[in-house]
């Protein structure tokens, strides 16, 4: 229970921090960033949107930097992310709310799925080292070296056409409305699963060398030796003790590298034309739309810290040493 | 963009395996110095590596035509005069992709070089130091770590206007260095109390000289490791900064290219040459780096190397699978293959008869 409490208390410590980054990030923008906005939109901007703006950069008052951060804070909590300009007048709080359930199927199922393959495929591979499985390192590293984004446009010139099964973009089929019905969910999955499977395939390597690595040093341990000494059969050894020891680090592994896949995954959703949060951050790049970008960034976070909580739990129930205390 | 390559820091629970990475007689150190480049990995690795940073210095020099010049020929495919196709204006991919691979090497290598100098500073300092400079420094390269590096990038660059090729490297160097810290901090904090060090404590070196003379040069291939690894991100990262259209477009790097074409709808309309290219040498250029970083990692601990041939056929004709950690053992066969007498065949499974209970 207490290391429970010490990681929760660390993730709000580390929200905090992001908030506070995403507060300052526009701060420190030299010069007049609104007038450069006004200017660039050449009076497109309503007098609304330009005050909003300069809320937002805090430079509409010559208050100090102490209240407009309690001032922010207050916002935060009554939900309110500010006013997005690509889709003005609407709050960034809904757009975001449009896009995060996309990107949460995509993205998540698809880190998990990428997660239990490799770890799967590494077991295989650390356990029977020098057989064919030493062949996997070499190719899927070099599928991990390639920018997520190529594999998909790849992905899209060759599997995709005016006859193929696989829709070159979009997340359902245009004209259906989302909801839970047998027309929408097909469709749905139909186009997710050329994404998918680019993330898939540009993901697994990390995992497949990581816990090959950590069953490779596992399985050198005495506690093998004995469990093989006991006569005990191949399979129970190589699952019950060495891969669930080798597990443990790979899940903690999991949970620190979120942050980075995540980011890398986003760029899968601008090149498929995905309606998630990734190709959002794309939009809102276009239309210099801050308000957007920095909601996006705090969303990001804040899911990364929620699978970093997740990834702890998992981890508290597969290692007994962690629960000892409480 | 993709989750670090190195996994020295899981490959270390024991501690033992790292000691002393340069050790060895002086009269043999001539030999052992080119050790690491024995290893097909890292030679290959380096090799790569070494042509991309050449190309780096002399690519503008070398490149046939001038990469923003436009031509007559447009969305042509590769042919004598173009090797790899032109583009849409007519210039030259070829020439592009040779200008482009020095801003890639250098924002690669400068955020690279940041990111690992920042990652010693705090790694080393919090694992040496300890108690509460400790906690502090972790639980900030713990934030970092946390946060999503390549979203905090990309709106960092897009806010300031025109981010040159300084800037990119800065601030993905800024970023990027919290997973080697952490792990150098753990790698410290397993050097620390090792006896040479409370040795050179104990005759009353500075804490300076201990960290510099003492603990870095063990760390070596740590540090490393590191470098390599965020090189790999920084390079991804700023092609995809490029390739979303928010950095300066003066400069020419891969990811430049890439945004043209896509911009262009180049593989809509077949113009295959214009992606392949610059896809190709981003995947071979991290392809290298990670094999450089395999190789750094099997170096500190050579039960990692993919083991070469395991299937053995015995004199008996049998094959037996050699594993490292295991001792192979043969059924007992009636005739002997050495010249202890054979022991009576009790069961082909396992030697020992052993009479289990059912769990009932």
């Amino acid at each position: 229970m207490k290391f429970f409490l010490q990681r929760v208390a660390f993730y709000l410590f580390t929200a905090w921090a992001a908030i506070t980054l995403n507060f300052f990030i526009p701060r420190l923008i030299p010069g007049d960033p609104v007038q450069a906005l006004i200017t660039k939109y050449q009076g497109q901007l309503s007098t609304q949107a330009i005050e909003s703006l300069y809320v937002l950069f805090g430079i509409d008052k010559d208050g100090n930097v102490w209240s407009e951060y309690i001032d922010y804070w207050k916002q935060l909590f009554a939900g309110d992310l500010g006013l997005s300009f690509a889709f003005f007048p609407t709050p960034v709080s809904e757009v975001l709310s449009d896009s995060i359930l996309w990107t949460l199927m995509l993205v998540g199922v698809t880190t998990v799925l990428s997660f239990g393959i490799g770890t799967a495929l590494g077991v295989l591979a650390g356990w029977r080292r020098g057989s064919w499985t030493d062949g996997l390192l070499p190719v899927t590293t070099f599928f991990s070296s390639v920018p997520y984004f190529w594999l998909g446009i790849i992905a899209i010139y060759l599997l995709t056409g005016p006859d193929s099964f696989f829709p070159s973009g979009g997340g359902a089929e245009v004209g259906l409305v989302p909801a839970w019905d047998m027309y929408f969910i097909p469709s749905a999955i139909q186009h997710s699963l050329l994404p998918a499977l680019t993330i898939l395939i540009s993901s697994v390597s990390g995992w497949i060398l990581s816990m090959r690595n950590m069953m490779v040093t596992v399985s050198s341990e005495d506690y093998i030796t004995v469990a093989h000494a006991k006569g005990l059969p191949e399979r129970r050894v190589a699952l019950s003790y060495a891969a669930r020891n080798a597990l443990l680090p790979n899940v903690s592994g999991f949970a620190l590298s979120l942050g980075f896949i995540v980011g890398g995954t986003f760029l899968v959703e601008i090149v498929f034309s995905y309606p998630g949060i990734g190709f959002q951050l794309f939009q809102a790049l276009g239309a210099n739309d801050y308000p957007l970008m920095q909601g996006i960034f705090l969303i990001i976070t804040i899911s990364v810290l929620v699978a970093n909580l997740l990834a702890d739990i998992v981890y508290l129930f597969l290692d007994p040493r962690t629960r000892k205390e409480g | 963009m993709t989750i670090p390559t190195s996994s020295i820091e899981q490959v270390i629970p024991g501690q033992g395996s790292m000691a002393q990475p340069e050790a060895g007689k002086p009269a043999r150190t001539k030999r052992q110095r080119f050790l690491f480049l024995s290893n097909r990995k890292a030679a290959t690795g380096l090799v790569i590596l070494g042509i991309y940073i050449l190309l780096a210095i002399i690519g503008p020099w070398i490149a046939p035509f001038d990469p923003g010049a436009r031509g007559d020929d447009l969305m042509q495919g590769p042919s004598g005069e173009h090797w790899m196709g032109t583009t849409h204006l007519g210039q030259d991919v070829y020439s592009q992709l040779l200008v482009g691979t020095r801003s890639v090497i250098f924002v690669g290598f400068l955020a690279g070089i940041v990111a690992t100098i920042l990652s010693v500073i705090i790694g080393v300092t919090a694992g040496y130091v300890g108690g509460k400079t400790d906690e502090g420094l972790s639980a900030l390269s713990n934030v970092f770590l946390v946060i999503p590096a390549l979203p905090l990038i990309i709106i960092v660059t897009s806010i300031m206007e025109n981010a040159g090729e300084w800037v990119v490297a800065l601030v993905i160097g800024f970023t990027s260095w919290s997973w080697n810290a952490r792990v150098l901090r753990a790698q410290t904090l397993s050097l620390r109390r090792r006896d040479y060090v409370e040795a050179a404590r104990a005759t009353g070196e500075r804490s300076w000289r201990i960290i510099i003379f003492e603990l870095l040069p063990n760390l070596t291939a740590v540090i490393a490791s590191g470098f390599v690894g965020t090189v790999i991100f920084a390079v991804l990262s700023e092609i995809t900064l490029a390739f979303i259209g928010i950095t300066s477009s003066n400069t020419w790097n891969w990811g430049t290219i890439l945004f043209w074409a896509q911009g262009q709808q180049a593989l809509a309309r077949s113009a295959w040459w214009w992606f392949v290219p610059a896809g190709l040498a981003i995947a071979i250029l991290g392809t290298a780096l990670s094999l450089i970083n395999f190789a750094i990692d099997e170096f500190v601990s050579p039960r990692l190397r993919s083991a070469g041939k395991t299937k053995i056929k015995t004199n008996s004709g049998r094959t037996v699978r050699m594993r490292i950690g295991f001792t192979p053992v043969l059924s007992n066969s009636p005739r002997p293959h050495t010249h202890a007498r054979p022991i009576p065949v009790v069961d082909h499974h396992g030697a020992t008869p052993v009479v289990r209970k059912e769990p009932a």
